[in-house]
């Protein structure tokens, strides 16, 4: 792919500046099929067989790092979006792109408007006073 | 080194995470009360936003647009190896709503930080969380200097309902804030209550 092509390296244009550089990651998707408005502590987890993430060529290296990080823990998008300094529309994205090709898996938090059950919140409680 | 920390095939713990809002005006004490209790500092994430306040969501184009990034930091406390309990503060301005539209979507409950000195920071806050029957707890942030009022009174200043509690605290200690979130969660625990006997009756 040559510098002045017309593929990935429109996304690095020098007039779009920074702010559009995130986006490149993304080629300027901010939804993505799998996706729906992942929750911020919307919890990623790497699937045990994402062996080799790298070796996929569809995946960029910010793919191939969300399928690392979450590996032996897993990670929320807020902490995916700081840990790797990407807006969190950006890592909505990405995290999209990973489960859709079952690299990861994401463990919705509790429905809004369903307040978690009396015993967590109570469990809440009890941690909170215990810290 | 990404590798290092425990050996492969071992599936990870997959916590329930809940979370609470911290919300509240320009300095009152946001970043500090997330810190005083958070596991680990407060991190920071950002989205990117048009001049309308709207988060961007079609970047074809983005070059023309005036784009602007809102900060908001949060932090973490882990409860149980299976229960996680995160802390957002949320940026004070009401240009900044569609925000706390999506944070609050499924959150706990909140907490609105007051400053006696600048009460009127935290209306928009109130308002919010009141029209959206999101349990909050107010938390009167007790700066150095800044005169002392009994809590009767500002809650009158505040306009207060008489169900929403309001805490005298300091967000710089951890007990105090620790205080605040249980509030939180217990006032969270008493609305459901009552909801759950509204519709049962
Ligand atoms: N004396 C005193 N100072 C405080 C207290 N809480 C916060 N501060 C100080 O007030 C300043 C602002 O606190 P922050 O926690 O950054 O406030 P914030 O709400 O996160 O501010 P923004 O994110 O900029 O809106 C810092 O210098 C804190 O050290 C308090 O309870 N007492
Ligand atoms: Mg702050």
């Amino acid at each position: 792919m040559s510098a002045d092509g017309q593929g990935r390296s429109h996304w690095f244009d020098d007039e779009a500046g920074p702010v559009v550089r995130p986006y490149a990651m993304t080629r300027g998707r901010t939804t993505s099929a799998a996706q729906h408005r992942l929750d911020l502590i919307a919890v990623v987890v790497t699937e045990p067989h994402a062996d080799d993430p790298e070796a996929d060529p569809t995946l960029s290296p910010e793919h191939v790092d969300i399928v690392e990080l979450c590996r032996d823990t897993s990670q929320t998008v807020a902490e995916l979006s700081a840990e790797l300094d990407l807006p969190i529309g950006v890592v909505r994205v990405l995290v999209g792109d990973l489960v859709e090709s079952e690299f990861v898996h994401v463990n919705r938090p509790v429905p809004p408007a369903e307040l978690p059950d009396e015993s967590i919140l109570r469990d809440v409680i009890n941690g909170l006073r215990a810290l | 080194m990404i590798f290092g920390r425990s050996e492969r095939g071992k599936p990870p713990v997959e916590p329930v995470t809940l979370k609470i809002l911290v919300a509240g005006g320009f300095g009152v004490g946001k970043t500090t009360l997330v810190g005083a209790v958070s596991e680990i500092r407060p991190l920071r994430t950002e989205e990117l936003l048009t001049e309308a306040g709207r988060p961007v969501d079609d970047v074809s184009g983005v070059e023309a647009k005036n784009t602007t990034t809102v900060a908001m930091d949060f932090g973490r406390i882990t409860l149980r190896e299976d229960l996680v309990l995160y802390l957002f503060g949320t940026p004070g301005q009401e240009r900044f709503w569609f925000m706390w539209d999506e944070l609050s979507e499924g959150a706990l409950g909140a907490v609105v930080l007051a400053d006696t000195r600048r009460l009127e920071d935290c209306f928009a806050a109130i308002d919010y969380f009141e029209r959206r029957a999101i349990p909050f707890l107010v938390g009167v942030n007790r700066f150095d200097g800044a005169a002392r009022y009994p809590a009767d009174d500002v809650r009158r200043a505040l306009d207060l309902d008489d169900h929403v509690p309001l805490l005298m605290c300091d967000a710089r200690d951890r007990e105090s804030v620790k205080e605040v979130l249980v509030g939180v969660v217990q006032h969270a625990m008493a609305q459901a209550a009552q909801r759950r006997q509204t519709v049962g009756t």
